[in-house]
């Protein structure tokens, strides 16, 4: 059982935001935190990582107190088990994939555990290799490793995969969980992509402006606002195109370009490069699994 | 026939003052680069002063300061035993100072270049301050120390103004080979002053090509 109670006033640009939260974790539970960018994920783990001291609160995790104003109690990094991937990787730049994890264990004699390890993250082809000369879903894979190498209390991902292509998240959300189910860890995510939080996530946190504005599993605290029986799209007009009678506008939405029907009236105030949103109701889409 | 005695003590006072000087300055670099108290552009000012003061000035106070007949020398006399003026503990002393900055400037943007990141990752992974420094900070900052090193090396080998007002130019004990060269085109020697110059020369270009060379190949490498 993790019990966070966590204060502090955030520098941010538009002044200061109290970040307070309140917040119980039962072991071997993955929690996913999501929420807009400065909404103070990244402070969250950092506090339980000890590398940021909350102003008021208390980090206790397994009955242990990692945090404490009260008894002015504070735990540094070293001294929690924690395990930290990293946004940018972190791997030493100075060593092998394999000299990046020994130096992580406190006892050389763990080296089955690393040979463990490495089998499960498929690292064994990459082991010494420099972490320079690695793609970006293989330098993640061993940070993973590092990180759960040394079996820690919680294992914190700072969105570990927000800079990596569809097929590598998917790859690498299967690590994650593969590791989190087999050493019985508790993982705490921070990720804005929902099928991600749908996916991984026992119960989901969202996080505005420093405060939980609903918890809970996934299905619950999304279908209110997100889930819906209507396709809902923003794109930008690329072009319009007069076709007899009609008109036709190319949309750009994401990375596809819709061709959309519009008559004269609705075209009256479009123009290339506005902002417009594309909604369809009336229909029932179909669904068509894209071979990977 | 050439005496050897100059030269031998320059790269002597080299070596010496720069191993000293590189204990002294990783610390005070790391705390420099990650530090925002508002004492620290002082602290700053006071390192990179050698760079713009001339260094007969540097000398002169410093020759002031190491005066028995002052505070700080005859505190060192009487604690030491050691006469700071005229002597080549002095020179030591004098020429760290001459070459803080070439030695801080250097070492403190390699830290800075660092991500935080990769010293809380240390910390994550239960690994000391201490440890994570030369584990992890120092190899990482490999070609900022090497330049460092070699440039207070390079910087104390060719000082001049310092060591002839801190040293006063006594033979086998603080004439270096600068101070040498400037004696034999004194006195007209101009051949012996010619050996001293170009081996000066030839081993400061070799050390600075070394270093270019092994930096760049570094750099090449993409290790950082």
């Amino acid at each position: 059982m993790i019990n966070l109670e966590l204060y502090k006033i955030l520098k941010t640009s538009e002044g200061d935001l109290p970040l307070d939260i309140n917040l119980q974790i039962e072991d071997g539970d993955f929690i996913t935190i999501e929420g807009p960018s400065g909404a103070g994920k990244t402070t969250i783990l950092r506090m339980i990582a000890g590398l940021l001291k909350p102003e008021k609160g208390i980090i206790k995790v397994s009955e242990k107190v990692w945090y404490d104003v009260s008894s002015n109690t504070f735990l540094p990094p070293q001294k929690r088990n924690v395990g930290f991937v990293f946004q940018d990787y972190s791997l030493f730049p100075n060593m092998t994939i394999l000299q990046n994890l020994e130096f992580a264990i406190n006892h050389k004699k763990d080296n089955a555990f690393i040979e463990e390890i490495i089998e499960i993250t498929e690292l064994k082809e990459l082991k010494d290799r420099y972490p320079s000369t690695l793609s970006g879903g293989q330098r993640q894979r061993a940070a993973l490793a590092r990180a759960i190498i040394r079996k820690p209390d919680i294992l914190l991902l700072d969105e570990p995969l927000s800079a990596l292509d569809t097929e590598m998240r998917l790859k690498l959300q299967d690590y994650i969980l593969t590791v989190h189910k087999k050493f019985n860890l508790t993982t705490i995510l921070l990720s804005h992509d929902i099928s991600e939080i749908f996916k991984m996530s026992d119960r989901v946190v969202r996080l505005n402006k420093g405060k939980i504005i609903s918890e809970g599993k996934a299905s619950s605290v999304f279908n209110k606002n997100y889930i819906s029986g209507k396709f809902k799209f923003t794109g930008d007009v690329l072009s319009i195109e007069k076709d007899e009678v009609v008109f036709i506008v190319n949309v750009l939405v994401g990375n596809n370009i819709i061709k959309v029907i519009a008559t004269e009236a609705e075209m009256k105030n479009l123009s290339p490069g506005d902002k417009v949103m594309i909604v369809s109701k009336a229909f029932n889409p179909l669904i068509i699994k894209i071979d990977s | 026939m050439i005496n050897f005695q100059p030269l031998i003590l320059s790269f002597e006072l080299a070596l010496i003052t720069t191993a000293i000087l590189f204990l002294i300055t990783v610390p005070l670099a790391y705390w420099l680069s990650r530090n925002e108290l508002k004492i620290k552009p002082f602290i700053s000012a006071i390192v990179s002063m050698p760079l713009v003061l001339p260094p007969t000035v540097l000398g002169f106070y410093l020759l002031i300061a190491f005066s028995p007949a002052h505070f700080f020398g005859s505190f060192i006399e009487k604690l030491f035993n050691l006469r700071l003026v005229f002597s080549f503990e002095g020179l030591v002393l004098a020429s760290m100072i001459y070459s803080l900055p070439f030695m801080v400037n250097p070492i403190q943007s390699g830290f800075e270049s660092l991500p935080a990141s990769l010293e809380e990752a240390s910390y994550t992974l239960g690994k000391s301050k201490f440890k994570t420094l030369i584990k992890i900070l120092l190899p990482n900052i490999k070609p900022s120390l090497i330049t460092g090193l070699v440039l207070s090396f390079a910087h104390t080998i060719g000082e001049f103004g310092v060591v002839l007002m801190i040293g006063g130019n006594i033979p086998g004990k603080t004439r270096v080979a600068s101070l040498a060269i400037y004696d034999e085109v004194e006195s007209l020697n101009y051949h012996a002053a010619n050996v001293y110059a170009l081996i000066l020369f030839a081993i400061t270009f070799i050390i600075l090509l070394t270093v270019y060379i092994y930096n760049g190949k570094y750099l090449k490498a993409g290790r950082l």
